[in-house]
């Protein structure tokens, strides 16, 4: 068994981790009642999901510009993903989209309550 | 080699065709935004799947561009999200669209009248012209600030 076979065993198992993430993404965001829950389960395919699917990707290709290439391709995704969720949730709490019923813990409206009382 | 392509093709597009469906579904635009970054996402983990059978090197800056441009979209959306009032993501039926354009004919009517009565009397207050400035500058209800 060469070295060659592998790792395109390695890449073949990321790759399926990398799909099944997408599977479980799509799931969760179906299934889940709220948009944070929702929002929770889109993020599984963006960072995780993404970074197995092109570490399989880079197994297979094996040729040094193209690794670095998708090395940026995860940087970007991780730079960019928690800005769309930040603005997602944030206009989601804004406008009232949060079910307070599902949350645990809800620092945000105690802080904000705080805050107005202290006006 | 041929079943692990198999069963990744088949395991995105499920997750694809869920995410689709929430799209469609989704209560409010924000819903929908996040099923769209799914679909992104997982057509990223597509074309990727594509170039690890291919073995292609020249589909790698097609992932760097999607990563980069992937988040515009939603970022963009929750911006200008804001309160959506109850139904207001219906389709109208025929009879309320017509109930709602007769009782905006009778509105400018009304207006037209009061505005021909207002000749008559130079010196009354126009009702009109008070409104105007609020009808032009006026802030969206319900922004995001």
């Amino acid at each position: 068994m060469s070295w060659d076979t592998v790792a395109d065993v390695a890449s073949a198992i990321c790759m399926l981790g990398g799909a099944f993430l997408a599977f479980a993404a799509g799931v969760g965001v179906l299934k889940f009642p709220d948009l944070l829950s929702r929002m929770h389960a889109g993020t599984k395919p963006q960072v995780l999901g993404l970074v197995l699917v092109l570490i399989g990707l880079a197994l297979r290709l094996r040729s040094g510009g193209a690794v670095w290439a998708l090395v940026l391709v995860a940087i970007f995704q991780m730079l960019t993903a928690p800005v769309a969720a930040h603005m997602v949730g944030r206009a989601g709490y804004r406008t009232g989209k949060v079910r307070r019923d599902l949350l645990v813990v809800d620092e945000l409206t105690q802080d904000l309550e705080e805050a107005r009382e202290d006006d | 080699m041929t079943w692990v392509i198999a069963v990744c093709g088949v395991l995105l597009t499920i997750g694809v065709g869920f995410a689709i469906v929430r799209a469609e579904k989704g209560p409010s635009i924000l819903d929908r935004t996040v099923a769209l970054d799914i679909v992104v996402t997982t057509m990223i983990a597509a074309v990727a799947l594509y170039a690890a059978i291919e073995r292609r090197t020249d589909v790698v800056p097609v992932l760097v561009v999607l990563s980069l441009v992937g988040f515009v979209g939603s970022v963009t959306v929750a911006r200008f999200a804001s309160v959506e009032p109850e139904g207001e993501g219906r389709v109208r039926t025929r009879e309320e669209v017509a109930a709602e354009d007769a009782a905006r004919r009778e509105a400018e009517e009304e207006a037209e009248r009061r505005f021909a009565h207002a000749d008559d009397e130079p010196e009354a207050a126009h009702p009109d012209v008070a409104g105007d400035t609020e009808e032009h500058g006026g802030a969206a209800e319900g922004e995001v600030r």
